[in-house]
C-alpha cells in the first residue's frame, strides 16, 4: 500500500512523456476487405534499392536526352541546371567531398547528394513531370534516369538502364548518410 | 491598450458598413455527392446564404438590434488573420502566429506545406490499402475507418524547414509568422495505427512502413515500425470537424513530434517492409548535412524550440510600463520542462510562467510580465524539454551542425526593442 502510494506520487510528480488515457478495445473488428491483386499492383509502385517493382523496359542516355528536352527541361533547364529554389538543380558534381555543412548555397544534386539510383525511378514515376505526374512510360522513365545519371558522370554515355542495371548503379554519395543521433543534454 | 499588430495595421480599411461576400461564389461552385457521414457532410446546399449577410458596425451596438444567426461563423470585421503567401502550388503558406492566442491553430489558418497542390479527394472514392509484410492485406473505406475505436489528442505539426528564411535571410521586418509560421496545432481525432496494423497482422521482420499520399506528389516516407505501435494515428477529425483539404481530407497520417512531412496527407497506402524505400523525400530532401562530410538521415524528431510571439515585429510599445512577453514552446520529445526569458540579450534569464495544460507533443504558452523602462532591450526565449535538451545559441547550433543546415532550425531567436518602442527581428543569442 505504502509502496503503491509512493509509486503513484512519483508518477504524478515526474515529468511524464505521455498522458494517461483509458485503454482502447483491441479488436479484431473485421472491418475492411482483402484488396485484389489488381488493386495492389495499381498502387504499389514503390521502388526501393533492391529494384523491387521495377517494370520491364529500358532506356538509353541518348533516348533520355530527347525525353528530358521535351518533358523536363522547361523547369529543370536544358542541362539540368534547374531554377532554384522551386525547380531544383539536378546536375552537378561539386562539392565532390560532400562538404555541404559549410555553405547552404551548395546545391544538392543527383550526382553529389542522392545515395540511391533507384530513387530516381521511384520519384519520376510517382511525381514527375509536375504538370502531368504518372504520364511517362517505363521506357521514358528509364531513359530520363539514364540521361540524368550520365549527365552527373555516374554512368557511361552508352549505358542502358533497366530493372537489372539500375539497382547496380552505385551513387557517389552512397556512404554519406548516418543515423540520427540528436537529443539529450548535449546539443548535436 | 494596444491591438494585435495585424488588426492595428488594417483598422483603416474597415468602414462602418463592411460587406462580406467572401465565400458565396466559391460555395456556389462546389458540388458533392451524398455523403454517408454526418460529421463529414457539411451540406454544401445550405452553406451559401448567410455568408452574404451584410456586416454592420453601428455607432452604438446597444442602441440597435444586432445581426441574425448565421450558418457559419464569421470573424469580426476588425480581425484579419491570414496565412501567407497564398497562391503557392509547391511550397508553403505560414500561419500568423502573432494573431493567435492559446495553443490551438484555427483550422483555416493551419500552415500548409504542399508538394504539388492541395488534393481534392471525394470521400466516397477514398480507400486505404495496408499491404506488404502483413498476414491479411486490408482495403478500408472511410465508413469502415470511422467505425474503428477512436482517440482525440492535441498535437503540434511543424515543418522541419520552419525557420529557414529567418536563418538564411534574416530581416528586421520579419514577423513571428515569417520566422516560425510553419508550426500549427490541432485537436486531432482518429484511429491508432496500431489498431489497424493489429487488424492486418504484422509479420515478423516488418521493421518499417511506407506511407504514401493520394496527391499529385504521391508523397512517400518510410517510418520505423516502433512509431506505428507507439502513438501514430490515422486522423479524420481536426478541431471538431472534418480535416481541411490542405490537411489531407479525408484522412491523414499524424506522427506526433515527427517532422511534418512524415504525417502524410490524403494517405492511401501503407506498405509494411523490412527496409525503408529510400524515397526522394528521405534522401535528396529532409536529410541534414553535418560537419565531417556526412548527413543525418531519418532525422524525424523535432528539436526543443520556442518563439516569442509578442512583443514582436511589427508591434510597437506605445508607452513605458508593464508588457507581457508571450510565446510558444514545444518539443518533439515530450513535454516542455521550462522556458526562460531574457530582456538583456542573454546576460540574465528569468524563468517564465507556463500557462495552462502542458501536454506532451503539444506547444505550451509561456508568459513573463516585463516592466519596460524605455531603454533598448533584446528579448530572447530559451526552452528546455523533459529530456534535458536545451535550445542552443546560434553559435552553438552552427558549431554542432555547420552553417549549411536545410532543416531543424532550433536555435534561440530574439527581438530588439528600440528607445522608440519599435520591435524588430534579427538578433540571435
Amino acid at each position: 500500500m505504502r509502496r503503491a502510494l509512493v509509486v503513484l506520487l512519483l508518477g504524478a510528480g515526474a515529468c511524464q512523456a505521455k498522458e494517461a488515457h483509458q485503454p482502447l478495445p483491441e479488436g479484431p473488428f473485421g472491418l475492411g476487405r482483402t484488396p485484389t491483386e489488381e488493386e495492389v499492383a495499381a498502387w504499389n509502385t514503390s521502388v526501393n534499392p533492391t529494384g523491387k517493382n521495377l517494370p520491364a523496359g529500358q532506356g538509353s542516355v541518348a533516348e533520355g536526352k530527347v525525353v528530358f528536352a521535351a518533358k523536363c527541361a522547361a523547369c529543370h533547364g536544358d542541362a539540368g541546371q534547374g531554377m532554384p529554389p522551386t525547380y531544383p538543380q539536378l546536375v552537378g558534381k561539386e562539392p565532390a567531398d560532400f562538404s555541404f555543412d559549410d555553405d547552404f548555397k551548395k546545391a544538392h544534386t543527383i550526382g553529389n547528394y542522392w545515395p540511391y539510383a533507384t530513387t530516381l525511378y521511384d520519384y519520376i514515376n510517382r511525381a514527375m513531370p509536375l504538370t502531368a505526374p504518372g504520364s511517362l512510360t517505363p521506357p521514358e522513365i528509364y531513359a530520363v534516369v539514364a540521361y540524368l545519371l550520365a549527365a552527373n558522370g555516374v554512368i557511361a554515355e552508352d549505358a542502358v538502364m533497366n530493372a537489372m542495371t539500375l539497382p547496380q548503379v552505385k551513387m557517389p554519395a552512397r556512404d554519406r548518410f548516418v543515423a540520427d543521433d540528436r537529443g539529450g543534454e548535449t546539443f548535436r | 491598450m494596444t491591438r494585435p499588430p495585424d488588426d492595428a495595421a488594417r483598422e483603416g480599411d474597415i468602414s462602418r458598413r463592411a460587406l462580406l461576400a467572401s465565400a458565396a461564389s466559391i460555395a456556389g461552385a462546389v458540388t458533392l455527392g451524398a455523403q454517408p457521414y454526418r460529421l463529414l457532410a457539411q451540406g454544401p446546399a445550405a452553406a451559401a446564404a448567410t455568408d452574404t449577410t451584410a456586416v454592420v458596425v453601428p455607432p452604438d451596438p446597444t442602441a440597435v438590434p444586432g445581426m441574425v444567426t448565421t450558418a457559419r461563423g464569421i470573424r469580426s470585421p476588425f480581425v484579419h488573420p491570414e496565412r501567407a503567401p497564398a497562391g503557392v502550388l509547391s511550397g508553403a503558406s505560414y500561419a500568423p502566429l502573432q494573431n493567435m492566442s492559446g495553443t490551438i491553430t484555427p483550422s483555416d489558418l493551419f500552415f500548409e506545406r504542399i508538394h504539388n497542390g492541395v488534393a481534392m479527394v471525394d470521400p466516397q472514392q477514398w480507400k486505404l490499402m495496408i499491404h506488404g509484410m502483413v498476414e491479411r492485406p486490408l482495403m478500408i473505406d472511410l465508413e469502415q475507418l470511422l467505425r474503428y475505436p477512436s482517440v482525440t489528442r492535441t498535437y503540434f505539426v511543424e515543418c522541419s524547414g520552419n525557420g529557414r528564411a529567418a536563418y538564411r535571410t534574416p530581416k528586421p521586418e520579419m514577423t513571428p509568422q515569417q520566422v516560425d509560421g510553419l508550426l500549427s496545432t490541432a485537436e486531432w481525432t482518429g484511429v491508432p495505427l496500431a489498431t489497424l496494423f493489429r487488424e492486418a497482422g504484422v509479420k515478423p521482420g516488418a521493421k518499417w512502413f511506407i506511407a504514401e499520399g493520394g496527391d499529385a506528389a504521391r508523397l512517400s516516407r518510410s517510418i520505423p515500425m516502433e512509431k506505428a505501435l507507439d502513438d501514430a494515428l490515422l486522423v479524420w477529425g481536426q478541431n471538431g470537424e472534418a480535416l481541411r483539404p490542405s490537411n489531407g481530407y479525408p484522412v491523414r497520417l499524424l506522427l506526433p513530434g515527427f517532422e511534418g512531412n512524415t504525417s502524410i496527407k490524403w494517405v492511401r497506402r501503407l506498405e509494411l517492409s523490412d527496409q525503408p524505400n529510400m524515397s526522394k523525400d528521405e534522401t535528396s530532401k529532409y536529410t541534414d548535412p553535418i560537419p565531417g562530410s556526412k548527413a543525418r538521415q531519418f532525422s524525424f524528431l523535432m528539436d526543443v524550440k520556442s518563439v516569442i510571439t509578442s512583443p514582436a515585429y511589427p508591434q510597437q510599445l506605445t508607452e513605458r510600463g508593464w508588457w507581457p512577453i508571450r510565446g510558444l514552446a514545444w518539443t518533439g520529445r515530450g513535454r516542455i520542462a521550462k522556458v526562460e526569458v531574457s530582456t538583456d540579450g542573454g546576460r540574465s534569464w528569468q524563468q517564465a510562467r507556463l500557462e495552462g495544460n502542458n501536454l506532451p507533443l503539444a506547444p505550451v504558452r509561456f508568459e513573463q510580465m516585463w516592466k519596460w523602462g524605455g531603454s533598448p532591450a533584446i528579448l530572447l526565449s530559451r526552452a528546455t524539454d523533459q529530456t534535458g535538451a536545451v535550445q542552443p545559441t546560434r553559435t552553438e547550433f552552427q558549431k554542432a551542425r555547420g552553417i549549411g543546415p536545410d532543416y531543424h532550425f532550433s536555435y534561440i531567436r530574439g527581438w530588439t526593442v528600440g528607445r522608440d518602442g519599435v520591435v524588430q527581428y534579427g538578433v540571435e543569442a
